[in-house]
């Protein structure tokens, strides 16, 4: 309940300003934007390098519970073609739920957070190079995985490719929603649960337009609506996810 | 120059500290003590912008544009508020913002990495001119004892090895503040004595060290300002 008072004393205050400016000559350069994206982006590929069975799973994950789906509604051609959008969807979201724990859950129990923001180095672009990172070795594999899961389906080679199209402009989004999932439920008990009730809602209209861009690529229409849709809701999930995330960081944090 | 005043930390029904004020000039080192659970490591988060505090500021080099004010309950200490993001002060001085090195309970590394990786990546992140330096990170690692281990991933190396690593990480720190919370804690004698000179080649250089520890602090050339917080 006490407080504590130093006074400040005055006689050393020239000799020690001297002192201060000469120091902040040869101080460094605070990092850019630019430069906080790309340094969060090198760091998590590296991570990524040296704990790659962590990112298997994932992928085994996807493989495994697709392949599910035939074995339980029977091996009937027409049943499967016309669930196959769907079930790539929702299998895609399940196993990006799935990593979206590692996306700062490593960084927090380590100190690394702590560290990005006592830096001053810009949060929401140290969130966006991390989201970057997280594209690039979940969302790519999950889209290239995307035409093994569509052979078992039996898809047409148009509606695979508007599979992949979708996926790689959906799994951005899906990792933008659970950047903020992520950093929301923080240090929180059983956060993994909870992180899934909030992200799933929010990635309904992801899964809508992606399996209804499939859909409609499998029934020889033009997916273009669909897959536009998709751009739309990249663009502003690439602008506002960041922000969002950072500030609930900052609150996990305090 | 560190100018706090007024500062008040609430934690649910317990007040760590209230209206706590200090300065601290350049070359000063400012010792925190006080027994377990008195606000410590609050302090020198609230300081390092991590922690909110509930009333008071904090002020650096004052009125050059890099005041931090928290002065409404609620609002967040030392960042988001549009003072710490006026970068630069009349006279070259960064803004708080990017004046801060801290080093806190949690090691700030990662375990997969390597030292030298790990060493690197900090001080790209605080925009340290080390980290463009062929053979900094290897001469650093070399005057902490570590250069052995600079290819071990950190979790390999022992409480005391990751403290000797922030240890090199400070010893190329152009940051004008450092916060270190229990810097000595896991340290051997000649750790210890290491993390002195640094604290005494800082002092000297201008640079001002907040320090969370029950050991009793010396760096040579220094002022060492105590802060004794109540339990």
């Amino acid at each position: 309940m006490s407080g504590a008072r130093g006074e400040p004393s005055d006689a050393r205050g020239e000799r020690a300003g001297a002192r201060a400016e000469r120091a902040s000559a040869a101080r460094a350069e605070p990092v850019s934007a630019l430069g906080a994206i790309g340094w969060a982006c090198r760091r998590d590929l590296l991570l990524t390098a040296h704990g790659k069975s962590e990112l298997a799973l994932v992928f085994v994950f996807f493989v495994l519970v697709t392949s599910l789906f035939p074995l339980g509604v029977g091996p009937e051609p027409a049943l499967l073609r016309a669930i196959a959008p769907g079930i790539v969807w929702v299998c895609a979201l399940l196993s990006a739920l799935l990593s979206f724990g590692r996306l700062f859950g490593s960084d927090h129990a380590d100190g690394t957070l702590e560290q990005m923001i006592v830096s001053g180095a810009p949060l929401a672009a140290l969130v966006a190079g991390k989201m970057v990172a997280h594209v690039l070795v979940i969302g790519v594999p999950l889209a290239m995985l995307t035409p093994l899961i569509a052979l078992q389906f039996g898809l047409s080679a148009g509606a695979m490719i508007v599979a992949v199209a979708a996926l790689l402009l959906g799994t951005p989004i899906l990792v933008g929603l659970g950047a903020i999932g992520a950093a929301l439920t923080l240090g929180v008990r059983g956060g993994a649960a909870l992180l899934a009730l909030l992200v799933l809602p929010l990635a309904i209209p992801v899964l809508i337009f992606g399996a209804g861009a499939v859909d409609a690529a499998e029934a020889g229409m033009s997916a273009g609506a669909h897959l536009s849709l998709l751009g739309a809701g990249l663009i502003a999930a690439a602008i506002g996810c960041p922000f969002a995330a950072a500030a609930a960081l900052r609150i996990a944090l305090d | 120059m560190l100018k706090v005043g007024g500062l008040s930390c609430v934690r649910g029904p317990r007040t760590l500290f209230r209206d706590l004020s200090f300065a601290a000039l350049p070359g000063d080192i400012v010792q925190v003590t006080g027994p377990n659970g008195s606000g410590k490591t609050t302090l020198l988060r609230t300081l390092a912008g991590l922690s909110r505090a509930d009333a008071g500021t904090i002020e650096w080099n004052g009125g050059q544009g890099s005041r931090d004010t928290v002065d409404t309950p609620g609002t967040r200490g030392g960042q988001g508020t549009p003072g710490t993001h006026a970068t630069q002060g009349t006279q070259g001085v960064p803004a708080l913002a990017h004046s801060r090195a801290y080093v806190g309970h949690a090691a700030g590394w990662s375990g997969t990495l390597s030292a030298a990786d790990n060493l690197i990546l900090a001080w790209q992140l605080d925009g340290e001119a080390a980290a463009r330096e062929p053979g900094a990170v290897v001469a650093a690692l070399e005057g902490m004892g570590l250069v052995r281990q600079r290819n071990l991933p950190v979790a390999r190396l022992s409480q005391g090895q990751r403290k000797r690593l922030h240890l090199a990480r400070l010893s190329r720190s152009t940051r004008p503040l450092w916060l270190l919370d229990e810097p000595s804690s896991a340290l051997d004698d000649a750790g210890q004595q290491l993390l002195e000179a640094l604290l005494g080649a800082h002092a000297a250089a201008g640079g001002i060290a907040v320090v969370a520890t029950h050991h009793p602090v010396a760096a040579a050339g220094a002022t060492i300002r105590r802060i004794e917080l109540g339990g």
